[in-house]
């Protein structure tokens, strides 16, 4: 693996037909980094993350994601990503434990792993009383710390997160967001998407993307002075403006 | 496609993950093992085309001993009940009508007098027919009573006919080999199982995959790197341990409840059976990847297993129907397996005897699965 | 009322757009009446039989030759030992055996009596009987022109008329199931799927908390799907006429009214299942065993209720199917009209207005 890029993407774009949704986009993403990814709805957030992941095949252009190519090595790249959605939760007719022991079984974790890792974020989040609940009597906001703590079962290199607080209070949001952290500093990457700006002052940098096209991207100051405004928001609504 | 013992494990904690989730699910469990029970109680019971107790009617405008001789033959069979007399044409056609009676039979005046001075003589049956088939069967049974009422009166008034004894005569005696009682439930209850073993494999493995599709789970699953084979095995061996399952339950009731015989050896049933279900179960999957919704998969499974029940031969022969049809029966599985399971149970036939049948059913295996993996795709 | 027909549009839109399921929903009931009306059939053609020709002399040939010039039979093989007559049975292919005794011609002449035995393959036992029936008929077919010259005195003849059906046709029997089938498929099946499906995804409560009453978005769930059965219930009696000869008898006009009576019962219990299921999958399995099943087979539909025991025929009572099916042979075939009918539609119209007192209650107790 060349030095500490976590991710790095180089003229990437994806056409469906004659309508390009990613447009030749580059960047980088260094090891340990919460990179957060912006953009309207419809700007091509999504499908550039999923050709990150391995589910969507580039039209051209190159990207490696922890190290590995997305053309030829997608196989190995999803052994070492993590990923969670707002759409995914857990399964709901399964209970905690047995969502972990079944991922952390794909990713091929032994017994006694899984069991050890379970036992960690079941204590870290102190949620020991209804690990054996079943995942659909749960409120949404501990679904989505859940999901995301079953998506670190096999210590992934590189986490990508879609919306992953969508719908959640504030609160929880901000746990959620303790989580991230907690996870950077023990050196995971982590790629987020999201559309609540204030969200965006929390990430390492950021880039905006625009019809397809990275329009900006830097720490949220640097941003914020280059467009000479005082919040994440208001860079958005600029660049979104046009 | 490597059979390692990491593999196997991978595919082992996916079949560990849907056993959870099937037995679970509480409306499901009833699904699964009390309708079958009922199904095949029920559909032995009522699906019989065997045509008892037919209600007959009578108009006897002659009222002679003949007559009354004639009416009292048909009262005492076991075939028919009497719904009454009716004094008129007009009303025995109208209980025809109104449905009070299937056959109204109407003995002219002078029945018992052109018998005996014109040694001929005529009687008028009529039948409804709107059920064709079950009005041949009752035209059958009336042309018998009275043939036997005809040669008895014949006997009877002229005991020593000299011409009689030319007459030639072809005797024929039937045997009817393995069901001598010519019982229906023989010969449903093991179709129905195997409609039941269908209709359950083919439906909850087509619902299955679309399910994840729909809650979102499906893509969380493209994105591990769990294997498209080890996917499917581990999708579909749940589902096929429970099609075996739901077969050998459904010969046990066969066999205690209704006691269908079991004249070959269940291994080629089993063996058989191990095959079909793929074939099913491939299917499904190769439907769930077309489709979005539950409701889409389920139409489409509907549609298809409707189709292949009908022609399957499972109700009427497949003899029967025109050459045209004959040819789309020969690409159906559920025939094959029908006509397996009859064989095998019923007559004993063994290995040797069923394998034109088991080597189409592998090819079908093979073609179905084949396309339902290359349709099922990670990415986009 | 202008909020209510842009909802039953949104309806309409939702039906249309769902190519693969409209599809289904016309293809079906075609598919279905035409496989009924050629395919699925009891008549017995060309029945593979072998023969065991013991006596091999002219009337063992002659009647062989009969047999195989019947359209019922065709002679797939001769055998040569009685040995043989399990294992071909065991293949499958041959339905009969029939065996000649031998010297078959010498004992017809000489003690004016020969035997044939007919073996059957009885695990289907209704082809058995067919096929003794037959090679019955062909038998004293074949004896009557043997002793043509002698008259038998004292003849009792029957003349038989089949009325309303005289070539014995199956189809006058199945294009009344069929149409019923469908009918209940679509609207009783398709109105609790689309109804439970929108309490699935959550959108049932957006409806319910917008002005509209909950009455109207119950009704502007159900009526595309009323206009969806009559058009299905039309292609089918088109099909029906053009297609299989089936008689029109009776009134259009009443056919057209027990029909909307009896699309209005199935489209209720729809309702019911609706209220009393939380998943489509439930609800499915709910219209496909408890309605789905029943109506094909106890509504006297293929099986004859008659035939059934005791307890399913009191069973059979209570389907609605079994009581529109009496109505549609009725008008179709046999050509009466309300005067004779009006005790099923009676029984019809309270079992229609039970159900949809039922569902409403049901549904009330839903919403608080």
């Amino acid at each position: 693996m060349n030095n500490n890029k976590s991710i790095s993407v180089q003229n990437l774009t994806k056409k469906f037909g004659n309508f390009t949704a990613v447009n030749a986009i580059s960047f980088e993403v260094e090891k340990g980094e919460i990179f957060g990814f912006l953009g309207a709805n419809g700007a091509g957030k999504t499908t550039a993350m999923k050709m990150l992941i391995g589910i969507s095949k580039p039209t051209s252009g190159e990207a490696k994601v922890a190290g590995f190519d997305v053309y030829k090595d997608t196989e190995k790249i999803k052994k070492n990503i993590g990923y969670m959605s707002q759409k995914f939760a857990l399964y709901d007719d399964l209970t905690v434990r047995e969502n972990a022991r079944f991922y952390g079984g794909i990713y091929g974790l032994s017994k006694k792993q899984i069991k050890k890792k379970t036992n960690e974020f079941i204590t870290e989040l102190g949620i020991a009383d209804i690990a054996d609940n079943l995942v659909g009597s749960l409120p949404l906001g501990w679904k989505q710390k859940l999901a995301f703590s079953v998506s670190l079962i096999h210590e992934p290199k590189v986490v990508f997160l879609d919306e992953p607080t969508g719908g959640v209070d504030p609160i929880t949001r901000r746990q959620f967001w303790e989580m991230i952290y907690k996870q950077a500093d023990n050196g995971t990457t982590i790629f987020v998407t999201t559309h609540y700006m204030d969200e965006a002052e929390y990430c390492d940098r950021v880039s905006i993307m625009v019809e397809g096209k990275i329009e900006a991207l830097d720490t949220p100051e640097n941003l914020r002075k280059q467009y000479g405004v005082d919040s994440m928001n208001a860079v958005f609504l600029k660049l979104a403006r046009g | 496609m490597r059979l390692s013992g990491k593999n196997m494990k991978t595919i082992l904690i996916i079949v560990q993950k849907e056993f959870k989730q099937i037995f679970r699910n509480k409306a499901m469990l009833p699904i699964i093992f009390i309708v079958p029970i009922i199904q095949i109680l029920i559909l032995s019971y009522a699906a019989t085309f065997e045509v008892k107790e037919v209600r007959l009617g009578y108009i006897d405008n002659d009222k002679s001993s003949y007559s009354r001789d004639l009416i009292s033959k048909f009262e005492v069979s076991t075939y028919f009940t009497l719904t009454g007399e009716y004094t008129s044409q007009k009303e025995g056609q109208d209980a025809i009508q109104k449905g009070k009676t299937d056959v109204i039979l109407e003995i002219p005046s002078n029945f018992e007098r052109n018998l005996i001075k014109e040694k001929q003589t005529a009687l008028s049956v009529q039948i409804d027919a709107i059920n064709g088939a079950a009005a041949g069967v009752e035209n059958g049974y009336i042309t018998q009573i009275i043939q036997g009422f005809n040669n008895k009166i014949r006997m009877d008034l002229m005991p020593y006919q000299p011409q009689q004894q030319n007459v030639k005569r072809i005797q024929f005696t039937p045997s009817f080999w393995y069901n001598q009682t010519l019982d229906y439930k023989t010969f449903m209850v093991p179709g129905i199982i195997v409609i039941l073993v269908t209709m359950i494999t083919f439906f909850l493995s087509g619902m299955n995959i679309v399910r994840e599709k729909e809650i979102g789970t499906l893509e969380q699953m493209n994105v591990t790197p769990i294997k498209k084979h080890q996917f499917i095995i581990g999708k579909l061996l749940p589902f096929w341990i429970l099609g075996i399952f739901i077969l050998f339950f459904g010969m046990n009731i066969g066999r205690f409840l209704f006691d269908v015989p079991l004249l070959g050896s269940p291994v080629w049933i089993l063996l058989f059976s191990s095959i079909y279900i793929l074939v099913f179960l491939g299917m499904g999957f190769f439907i769930s990847n077309f489709t979005d919704t539950q409701q889409q998969a389920m139409f489409i499974a509907w549609f298809f297993v409707v189709i292949f029940i009908l022609m399957s031969g499972l109700f009427t022969p497949i003899e029967s129907m025109p050459a045209w049809a004959q040819k789309i029966t020969e690409f159906n599985p559920v025939r094959y397996f029908i006509e397996v399971i009859r064989m095998v149970m019923l007559k004993g036939s063994g290995l040797k005897d069923i394998m034109p049948q088991l080597i189409k059913i592998s090819i079908f295996a093979v073609v179905m699965n084949f396309l339902a993996v290359i349709s099922y795709r990670k990415t986009t | 009322m202008k909020r209510f027909i842009g909802f039953i549009k949104k309806e309409f839109y939702h039906i249309f757009r769902d190519k693969r399921s409209l599809f289904i929903l016309f293809g079906m009931p075609i598919a279905q009446i035409l496989l009924f009306g050629f395919a699925v059939t009891n008549e017995i053609n060309n029945v593979k039989v072998a023969i065991y020709d013991k006596a091999n002399d002219v009337e063992s040939l002659k009647l062989i030759q009969n047999i195989s010039a019947s359209q019922y039979f065709e002679i797939d093989k001769m055998i040569y030992d009685s040995s043989e007559i399990e294992s071909i049975f065991k293949q499958g292919q041959v339905k009969a055996v029939l065996v000649f005794e031998s010297d078959f011609a010498q004992k017809l002449t000489k003690e004016n009596i020969a035997n044939i035995q007919i073996i059957t393959d009885a695990t289907e036992p209704n082809t058995a009987t067919t096929i003794i029936n037959y090679i019955g008929a062909i038998l004293q077919k074949y004896q009557a022109g043997l002793n043509k010259t002698i008259q038998m005195p004292y003849q009792i003849k029957a003349e038989t008329r089949m009325l309303y059906n005289p070539e014995l046709k199956s189809v006058f029997m199945f294009v009344p199931g069929v149409m019923t089938i469908i009918l209940m498929l679509v609207s009783a099946m398709m109105t609790s799927i689309s109804i439970t499906r929108e309490k699935e995804i959550g959108t049932m409560e957006i409806l319910l908390v917008s002005p509209l009453k909950p009455s109207q978005v119950i009704l502007g769930k159900v009526f595309p799907y009323i206009f969806l059965s009559i058009i299905n219930a039309v292609v089918i009696l088109l099909l029906g006429f053009f297609i299989f000869g089936m008689p029109m008898q009776g009134g259009f006009l009443l056919l057209g009214l027990e029909s909307i009576l009896f699309i209005v019962s199935a489209l209720a219990l729809g309702i019911l299942i609706s209220t009393i299921s939380e998943t489509q999958q439930t609800a499915m399995m709910i219209s496909l065993m408890g309605l789905l099943l029943p109506v094909i087979l106890l509504s006297g539909f293929i099986f004859p209720i008659a035939s059934m025991p005791k307890a399913l025929q009191i069973f059979s009572n209570i389907i609605p199917a079994t009581w529109y099916i009496i109505i549609l042979k009725g008008i179709m075939l046999k050509g009466v009209g309300i005067a004779i009918l009006w005790k099923e539609t009676l029984i019809l119209f309270g079992m229609t207005l039970f159900f949809i007192v039922l569902s409403i209650k049901k549904y009330k107790i839903r919403l608080e």
